[in-house]
């Protein structure tokens, strides 16, 4: 019996008996979203690179391939997975990485997760292979579901393999310094947002702005010589830090919130040290994870456009995703409802499921 | 300006709506089934007219709804004129409180509802219900604000994509999508087909540049999905709203990223005396880690057709040519212009010309562009294809399409999206010769066949609408075609919007699938259209 029969099996038997499916990669963003329950169905048991062409910018890997694995054959092709998602652990599968929807310090820029989602086979909560999308970059045959499984935390199906657009890596890269207040960071750049520069990621944490920028070589050097601040040698490292949380930013033991606001948002007083990513797009906030700061953080936020998550620790029953307007969740509940009739998906990773 | 139309008659539309009648009545025959287009329902067709009529203009302004057939006559059918339909009403809301009146009346009174922006797809997917509202979006026009520091445009459905450009371009900003219909296809048109344009492999398709939708659902509520931020809490309903062909809701108002417009853009046009080796050139710019702006492809009978009616400098001994666009700085179209040369040179152009001037490079691209006008000089009628197929297999395809020439006695030009493999085979015929319609339209449903058998899909942009819905029996399954169906249902659980569109119920699945036994003749039996 082959895995995807014996995952069949499992989905049926759990579909049959009410009892929740626990769908987990590496396991390495198991503190991320609703806390995990139900009995684990492992992907890893799923893996390996189905296909890859590099002339046709799109891998195709099954769920349980490690993300190490398909970095590493990119690179030595010269190409990437152009969002830069976090693996937040050597055992990250692509499985979970396009589950959990995360991108890291390219996504302004260059896109996120389901921004290079191309097409995926889902095993869905009646036990059936379906297959959305395809392996090609342009698809406009049946809604695109595929990309709508980028973030959906596994609630709507086991992702038996996914198609992913991938990029060359540019050819030249440098970062920059500026010393620099957060109003002034905010400010500077949605202003260079707005002029052709190759700004390839951005970070602002205590003081300090720094920016990348990668492209044509000249495209570097002029945007260099036109921005100035203070070149800093061998950056890869850095930006290595800020993507996977290992900067010391986030070393600290306080709840992690994430705030998804418009770039152009003033700076937000939140009462915690803050780290800004995305050109002014994404925040991280160090701050209490209790119900009443919960309430407050969500109250700010919602008011300038955006949204909060509890990324990491704190109190999970403050929810961890910003709730839904009723008219939303209505259409998010029978899309779950479509897909897992049973409820058995990873119930309650992404919104606590109504009883 | 001539819109491109998929399947246009250069002199007039009538002979072409007789000589495709028989066709036609096959397909509507077939829907027949489909309950909310099911005449049987309204044995007086005149009283139903006026009984909708009446409910919607007791909830709008006279001028917002036409039921006259004089006046829903222009909306009869969209760029994929062979396919014409006269509606019951059609409806021009003015704002979203009337969008939601409408959607209400039609709810009370189960009356499908069609929606449609400028009229310019090429699938019929805003073709109208003969029982059925079409809701055209066209008067909500307005831009409601660009915002140059956050560098997006808020802009009510009706706004023609190009006017999002140009409101943008005083700050230095643009919407990069561009249909080749741009001039005159909507946003809310767009976000509908997901369209893209000659840009999109560098700068991507509508769903990579739409930040929010504000929704008006089929139950009446009002639904915003995306937002402000990069990222919305909860599923990406965005990312399956975009290219829903107007099943899923009503679009009235988008925000959409602007990006900087590039201080300088240079075209190479490069001509090779071999298709293959263009494509084999294609793959090599790809290899060599530039992803150009534009990426363009063209065979000796395009060329042919477009150079004495655009004069546009092409290569007419080339067997194809290549047009490869670099922006950005000076110094980075420089550096990428020299880049991609060398790969080309290498390659074997027998010829390469880089723009001088920006006059230069838009008569370069006038070509291209004008590919279908250009077909309606040369040939009466003609038929787009929009499939696209993994780039490795165009030698394949290309080679295949050569032999259906000869099959189906009917020319073939090539126009090819290379960067991202979406085809645009343009069918050459003269629908008044008798039987040329019907072997263009086999031709068109074999060289799709061909396209899924190396991997490709039905359609890269055009959408499925009427046009490929029998196609979509072939690409997807029985269990895809339910799952589509589950997602139009979360949306739209009384299935009143655009019904009899892009999604086959498994029952004219059936049915096509006994058709197309008994049409079988058809050489490549798994793909038979009508």
């Amino acid at each position: 019996m082959g895995t995807i029969e014996r995952f069949q099996e499992r989905v049926l038997a759990a579909a049959r008996e009410r009892q929740p499916l626990c769908i987990r990669g590496g396991g390495s963003k198991d503190w991320y979203g609703g806390a995990p329950g139900g009995a684990i169905l492992d992907t890893r048991d799923h893996a390996g690179i189905v296909d890859y062409e590099p002339t046709e910018l799109v891998i195709t890997g099954r769920c349980g391939t490690p993300l190490a694995e398909i970095e590493a054959l990119l690179a030595r092709h010269g190409q990437m997975l152009a969002f830069e998602p976090p693996h937040f652990g050597s055992n990250a599968t692509v499985g979970g990485t396009v589950a959990a929807g995360l991108g890291g310090p390219r996504r302004a820029s260059s896109g996120a997760t389901r921004d290079f989602v191309l097409g995926a086979k889902l095993l869905d909560g009646k036990g059936d292979v379906l297959s959305f999308g395809g392996k090609v970059m342009k698809n406009v045959a049946g809604y695109d579901v595929s990309r709508m499984l980028a973030g959906s935390m596994g609630t709507l199906g086991l992702l038996l393999e996914v198609s992913l657009k991938v990029l060359p890596r540019p050819f030249a890269e440098a970062t920059l310094r500026f010393e620099m207040d957060e109003i002034d960071a905010i400010r500077r750049l949605n202003e260079w947002g707005g002029q052709p520069l190759p700004i390839s990621g951005s970070a602002w944490c205590g003081g300090q702005l720094a920016l990348r920028l990668s492209g044509a070589e000249a495209a570097v050097d002029a945007a260099m010589r036109q921005l100035g601040g203070e070149a800093v040698p061998d950056a890869a490292a850095f930006w290595m830090k800020v993507r996977e949380q290992r900067h010391a930013f986030f070393a600290d033991s306080e709840p992690l919130w994430r705030l998804s606001v418009p770039s152009t948002t003033g700076a937000l007083v939140l009462g915690g040290e803050q780290l800004i990513e995305w050109g002014g797009a994404q925040r991280w906030l160090r701050a209490g994870g209790d119900a009443a700061t919960a309430q407050a953080i969500r109250r700010t936020v919602q008011s300038c456009g955006g949204h909060a998550t509890l990324f990491r620790g704190g109190d999970k029953r403050v929810g961890v995703f910003q709730p839904l307007a009723p008219a939303l969740a209505r259409i998010g509940a029978r899309m779950k409802d479509a897909f897992d009739p049973a409820h058995i998906f990873n119930p309650g990773r992404l919104y606590p499921e109504s009883a | 300006m001539m819109l491109p139309y998929a399947l246009v008659r250069k002199n007039d539309g009538m002979s072409i709506r007789q000589n495709v009648a028989n066709v036609l009545a096959c397909a509507y025959n077939r829907s027949m089934h489909d309950h909310a287009s099911n005449p049987d329902r309204h044995p007086d067709p005149a009283a139903r007219r006026a009984q909708v009529a009446a409910a919607l203009r007791a909830r709008l302004p006279a001028s917002c709804v036409l039921s006259d057939p004089e006046d829903t006559r222009p909306y009869e059918c969209d760029g994929l004129a062979a396919y014409r339909q006269l509606p019951l009403v059609v409806t021009l809301p003015t704002d979203e409180a009337q969008v939601l009146a409408i959607l209400d009346v039609c709810r009370q009174l189960q009356v499908p509802i069609v929606p449609r922006g400028a009229g310019t797809g090429l699938s019929g997917g805003a073709l109208p219900i003969r029982y059925g509202v079409v809701l055209s979006t066209a008067r909500m026009s307005q831009i409601k604000r660009v915002d140059p520091l956050a560098r997006t445009a808020v802009v009510q459905p009706g706004v023609r994509n190009l006017a999002i450009s140009e409101a943008a371009a005083p700050f230095g900003l643009y919407y990069a999508p561009d249909p080749s219909s741009q001039i005159a296809c909507t946003i809310g048109g767009n976000v509908a087909e997901n369209a893209g344009g000659v840009h999109c492999l560098k700068y991507g398709l509508t769903v990579h540049n739409v930040l929010r939708v504000r929704v008006a659902t089929i139950e009446g509520e009002i639904v915003e999905l995306g937002g402000a931020a990069l990222d919305a809490p909860g599923l990406d309903l965005l990312a399956v709203f975009i290219g829903s062909e107007g099943m899923l809701g009503i679009v009235t108002e988008v925000t959409v990223k602007l990006v900087p417009k590039p201080a300088l853009a240079q075209v190479i046009m490069a001509s090779f005396d071999n298709v293959v080796t263009a494509g084999n050139a294609v793959a090599d710019v790809i290899a060599a880690g530039i992803i150009p702006a534009g990426l363009e492809m063209m065979d000796r009978t395009s060329v042919r057709m477009v150079e004495p009616f655009v004069k546009a400098g092409y290569d007419l001994d080339a067997a194809a040519i290549l047009l490869c666009e670099a922006d950005g700085t000076a110094l980075e179209v420089a550096e990428e212009i020299a880049r991609m040369s060398a790969v080309l040179e290498r390659a074997g152009a027998t010829a390469i010309t880089v723009s001088q001037s920006e006059a230069e490079r838009v008569r370069f691209w006038s070509g291209r562009k004008n590919a279908f006008p250009a077909a309606g000089r040369i040939s009466p009628d003609y038929y787009c294809m929009d499939g696209t197929i993994p780039r490795k297999q165009l030698a394949r395809v290309l080679a295949g399409i050569a032999d259906m020439e000869q099959t189906y006695g009917l020319r073939c030009s090539n126009v090819f999206h290379a960067g991202d493999g979406n085809m645009h085979p343009l069918i050459l015929f003269d629908a008044s010769a008798p039987g040329e319609f019907e072997r263009a339209e086999a031709f068109g449903a074999a060289i799709l066949a061909l396209c899924v058998e190396v991997g490709g899909t039905i359609t890269g942009e055009h959408g499925v609408g009427k046009e490929k819905i029998d196609s979509m029996c072939v690409q997807f399954g029985r269990k895809e075609l339910d799952a589509f169906f589950a997602v139009k249902h979360a949306f739209d659980p009384v299935a009143l919007l655009n019904p009899d569109k892009a999604i086959p119920t498994p029952h004219r699945c059936a049915e096509f699938g006994k058709l197309h036994v008994h049409h079988g003749e058809v050489p490549f039996p798994d793909l038979p259209r009508f």
